[in-house]
């Protein structure tokens, strides 16, 4: 097994294993500092942050031979007998001297920078740069134009990393940003008339190591420190990116994706990076509501949960209709809610927003065209209990046949209504029509009970993405004043003990399906891949449950 | 010395040297028809490693080693010839591309079948008109001749040449920076390992030569390695790792000197034999203060040290970089080098090529503190500063990617350490008081197309 030296640390790597000097140290806890390197782009070791001593351990006399010469430890690899010095005086200086000419022109204006307080310039200012200002060079004042609709650059604050500009060639293909002119005139642009304007040019912010790009729509919202960061899923379309909800006091300000090998690896897309507005739109539903005299009058939730005991049961012949918004446990809830009051109840999928087609770039990353986030999470839950599939097409077909006897609840959470008219016109025939929604739709207009449903940032539970991988996430922000979420909900009627958590639920749904059985126990930030124990299981077994989803 | 007899510039001075008809007439192409009908590529492969040519363009990296190491299972190999020649001071390049374009593309023909390339590049510099109207046409003439194309001189072998001119940055002479170039991006030196020569251009293995070191493969071919290893210096017996300066050289001697020009002498020469017999002398019959043993980025020499020999070993022993280009200028006793360090400064700070951090943001504080000092605002801490700054950049320390910082590094340390009197009494007598503080300059001006 190779064995990699880090200072005084020894890092045992796999056979095979690819690693260079900044990620071997990680391993062994020693933080190298680095701007240009970036795991998913190609490296260019220019900004010359991550220079380390290197050598290498003669394995039969242990006898180490250092190298002369700094050596970036980003673009060496990390082999059998690698030494890496990385707190050599040599070291040390080498850094502060990079850290000095960093700062020669930079415009040095943090209090107005966005950037501060995750600044990487600043935080190795303070672990690695000089405590006084040698430079006799006046700072700039940052100049900033528009690289796009969504993008600014601070020219001034600018290191030159290129990452960004790797980011358009590599991994949006788009090659929109390059550098111009030459040594320390070198700038960051686009070309007259090519603005920076693909669906992925977002992450070049989160790429900057700095203040220099800037994301339009949160410049000079907040400063970085208010903010608190939430493991999330992005709910915008079905690849279901891991990303970081980042809020203040229940607002939220940005989404950034949060680094998952499996998904997205460092990536997300702006459809989903902005698409958190409609969560805290004003027109979103804020109190139940029920029918009285053809009118739908807003009514306490105390009165919900006395009036929907005392109906449910009463009424029979219950359908559930399952969100793609909705979490795996709140789906089950609701199933579980209606078949606790009819056991032969329907469960059904409600309809499933598409737009476009799948966008595919260059490095795989997918924008898809289904635009919800846990299709394959409702429709095999539904699947396995009741044996087949319904969809809610195929519903409207069945009760244009046959007008249904019982209830109907309808699950929501749809940022925009999916309800065409005759949709409203079938559901209508239901003796009591349940719909929670987000926004006042058609549907909602002709319910008896009308509930306001929850954001995704307000869930909390699994959502299962296009290549069946499980992610967990809790909620972020509460909802907005008058506003339960939905596992709150079934919850409660459901008549069971304490407040809900998400994670005994799905322990429950893991036991009870097979198809959920990879969720068992502790689930990894990365999330878990279904299809893994249905492939260890008989392949008799494998078969019914994929074709009961 | 004396019984000296050039070969490089043998040729110049004929009228119309630089037509196929004058070239052939006197003995062109001869060694390139009979070499490739003759000799294997594997013998000229060994001809000049066993010649010891060193490379012309700075580096002095063994010729024939470095065409050894070519991946040979990977096709098609790749000969750029670099005649991109920026260096201050140096014009070897042009004066045999203008004036004797033929034995420049016989050399280039040899080494690329030495190293079975299939196709040749040359890069060459924006600002030669000259060259480029008559090396295009040249190379035109051999194709019609059929020395280029297929079938080169009848054999089986088949060449084909582009000229390739560069848009007038320093950098497009690095042989990264040149390969980067020649692909249509920014001249960006990568950085190696892999080398060029396992993956250069366009991914495949690639030569980079100078213009003078194919012009030398022409004569160790038609006259063998022992004559080439008559001429110049054996290896230092002290030095296991130098594989000794052998040939003749062209030296560019310029500056404050009576005959300014291109010389071709054995390697060795002294900076004394170069002034005072080629260049008759310091001008104005003044005195050399300093002079510059091989294109600025190698340093400077003092006045004491004219002895110095001008091998590939003779000026790092005075604490210069290395030989270079073998560009000589030199500096007469009424010049500042306040004023010469300031313009090494500004030249390298325009032409860094801006990748790595120590080499932009090193090169442009440099400039300024130059600038600083040049304008009276000086003080003492400045040059150990100024050190400081030099010694943290190029890869020697192994900071940068390419060797650009260190030509710029180097003439501040020569400059400061052989000088730093003259440095110190200018910035006592312009700066009296001797301030610490200094008021901030403007960094480098923006011009309007900088935005």
């Amino acid at each position: 097994m190779p064995i990699v030296y880090i200072d005084d640390k020894e890092v045992h790597l796999q056979q095979h294993e690819r690693l260079n000097g900044i990620q071997a140290a990680a391993r062994a806890g020693v933080q190298i500092p680095y701007y240009c390197w970036h795991p998913g782009l190609s490296v260019v070791a220019s900004c010359r942050m991550c220079l380390v001593e290197c050598g290498k351990r003669d394995p039969q006399t242990g006898q180490i031979s250092m190298l002369p010469k700094l050596v970036p430890a980003c673009q060496t690899p990390a082999t059998d007998g690698t030494v890496f010095l990385t707190n050599s005086d040599r070291v040390r200086e080498a850094r502060a001297m990079v850290e000095e000419d960093l700062l020669l022109r930079h415009p040095i204006d943090c209090p107005i920078c966005d950037k501060a307080g995750e600044c990487r310039l600043q935080d190795y200012h303070f672990l690695h740069g000089r405590g006084q200002r040698r430079a006799d060079i006046k700072p700039f004042t940052s100049r900033k134009r528009s690289l796009g609709p969504t993008i600014t650059l601070f020219v001034d604050r600018c290191i030159m990393c290129s990452r960004c500009v790797r980011f358009c060639r590599e991994i949006a293909g788009t090659s929109e940003l390059m550098v111009v002119n030459r040594g320390a005139h070198e700038e960051i642009d686009v070309f007259p008339g090519f603005p920076l304007s693909n669906k992925l040019a977002g992450n070049v912010v989160d790429l900057c190591p700095v203040g220099a790009l800037a994301d339009k729509d949160f410049l000079y919202r907040q400063r970085v420190w208010y903010l608190k960061s939430h493991p999330h899923v992005c709910a915008g379309c079905s690849t279901g990116c891991s990303i970081y909800v980042d809020q203040n006091q229940d607002r939220i300000w940005r989404l950034r994706p949060r680094e998952n090998p499996h998904v997205n690896q460092w990536w997300m897309c702006d459809e989903g990076r902005y698409g958190w507005k409609y969560v805290h739109d004003p027109n979103r539903i804020t109190a139940p509501c029920r029918r009285q005299e053809g009118q739908l009058k807003c009514i306490d939730w105390d009165t919900v949960w006395a009036d929907l005991e005392t109906q449910l049961p009463s009424v029979g012949g219950w359908t559930a209709v399952l969100s793609p918004f909705q979490t795996v446990e709140e789906a089950y809830l609701l199933a579980e809610l209606v078949r606790s009051v009819d056991p032969d109840a329907t469960i059904a999928v409600g309809p499933i927003p598409s737009q476009g087609r799948d966008e595919r770039f260059p490095n795989g990353f997918t924008i898809r065209a289904e635009k919800c986030p846990n299709r394959i999470g409702v429709q095999t839950l539904a699947g396995q209990l009741q044996g087949e599939l319904l969809s809610w097409e195929e519903l409207k077909s069945r009760w244009k046949s046959q007008p249904p006897e019982g209830g109907l609840w309808i699950a929501g959470g749809y940022p925009a209504s999916p309800w065409q008219s005759d949709d409203v016109e079938v559901a209508r025939r239901a003796r009591l029509l349940v719909v929670q929604e987000l926004f006042p739709s058609a549907l909602g207009a002709v319910a008896d009970y009308r509930l306001p449903a929850a954001a995704f940032v307000e869930r909390e539970g699994s959502y299962v993405n296009v290549h069946h991988r499980l992610q967990v996430f809790q909620w972020a922000i509460r909802p907005p004043r008058g506003v339960y979420h939905d596992g709150h909900i079934y919850w409660k009627l459901l008549g069971r003990p304490g407040l809900y958590r998400s994670a005994p639920v799905l322990q429950e749904v893991a036991e009870r399906f097979l198809a959920f059985a990879a969720a068992k126990g502790e689930i990894p930030d990365v999330g878990v891949d279904l299809r893994i124990v249905q492939l260890a299981e008989p392949a008799e077994t494998v078969m019914t449950s994929i074709n009961s989803a | 010395m004396d019984d000296f007899e050039p070969v490089l510039l043998a040729n110049i001075g004929v009228e119309n040297s630089h037509e196929l008809r004058v070239y052939e007439s006197r003995g062109g192409y001869q060694t390139l028809r009979r070499a490739v009908r003759e000799k294997t590529p594997q013998e000229l492969v060994e001809l000049v490693k066993a010649s010891g040519l060193r490379g012309r363009g700075g580096a002095g990296f063994p010729t024939g080693l470095k065409w050894t190491f070519l991946d040979k299972k990977s096709r098609p190999i790749y000969f750029c010839l670099n005649a991109d020649e920026s260096e201050p001071g140096t014009f070897n390049n042009r004066i045999l591309m203008e004036e004797d374009p033929h034995q420049v593309l016989e050399g280039l023909i040899l080494s690329c079948y030495a190293t079975e390339s299939s196709v040749a590049y040359i890069y060459m510099r924006y600002e030669y008109p000259t060259a480029w109207q008559r090396m295009g046409r040249a190379v035109q003439e051999c194709y019609e001749a059929g020395l280029l194309g297929q079938r080169v001189a009848g054999s089986d072998y088949s060449l084909d040449v582009y000229l390739h001119r560069g848009a007038g940055a320093y950098i497009c002479g690095e042989e990264t920076g040149l390969i980067e170039s020649l692909e249509g991006k920014r001249a960006w030196p990568r950085i190696k390992p892999p080398f060029p020569a396992v993956e250069g251009l366009f991914r495949k293995p690639t030569v980079v030569n100078n213009v003078e070191t194919v012009a030398c493969v022409k004569h160790i071919v038609e006259r063998g390695a022992d004559w080439f290893r008559s001429i110049g210096v054996p290896p230092d017996p002290n030095n296991p790792r130098d594989p000794g300066s052998f040939g003749p050289k062209l030296y560019c001697l310029s500056g404050h000197v009576n005959r300014p020009g291109c010389y071709e002498a054995p390697l060795g020469i002294t900076v004394r034999e170069l002034i005072d017999r080629m260049g008759q002398g310091v001008w104005k019959g003044r005195q050399a203060k300093a002079v510059v043993p091989g294109g600025i980025s190698m340093g400077f020499l003092s006045g004491e040290e004219l002895d110095c020999p001008l091998d590939f070993n003779g000026p790092g022993r005075y604490g210069c970089l290395g030989l270079g280009t073998a560009a000589v200028v030199v500096i007469d006793d009424q010049t500042s080098m306040i004023d010469v360090l300031y313009n090494s400064c500004r030249f390298f700070a325009h032409e860094s090529c801006g990748q790595c951090t120590p080499c932009r943001e090193g090169t442009a504080w440099a400039y300024n503190i130059l600038k600083r000092i040049k304008a009276g605002r000086g003080r003492l801490v400045d040059l150990d500063l100024l050190l400081g700054l030099a010694d943290s950049m190029g890869i020697i320390p192994g900071t940068t990617i390419c060797g650009l910082a260190d030509g710029a590094a180097w003439p501040i340390k020569n400059a400061i350490r052989k000088f730093r009197d003259e440095f110190e009494t200018y910035i006592r007598q312009t700066n009296p008081t001797g301030y610490q503080r200094t008021d901030p300059v403007p960094a480098m001006e923006l011009s309007e197309s900088c935005r």
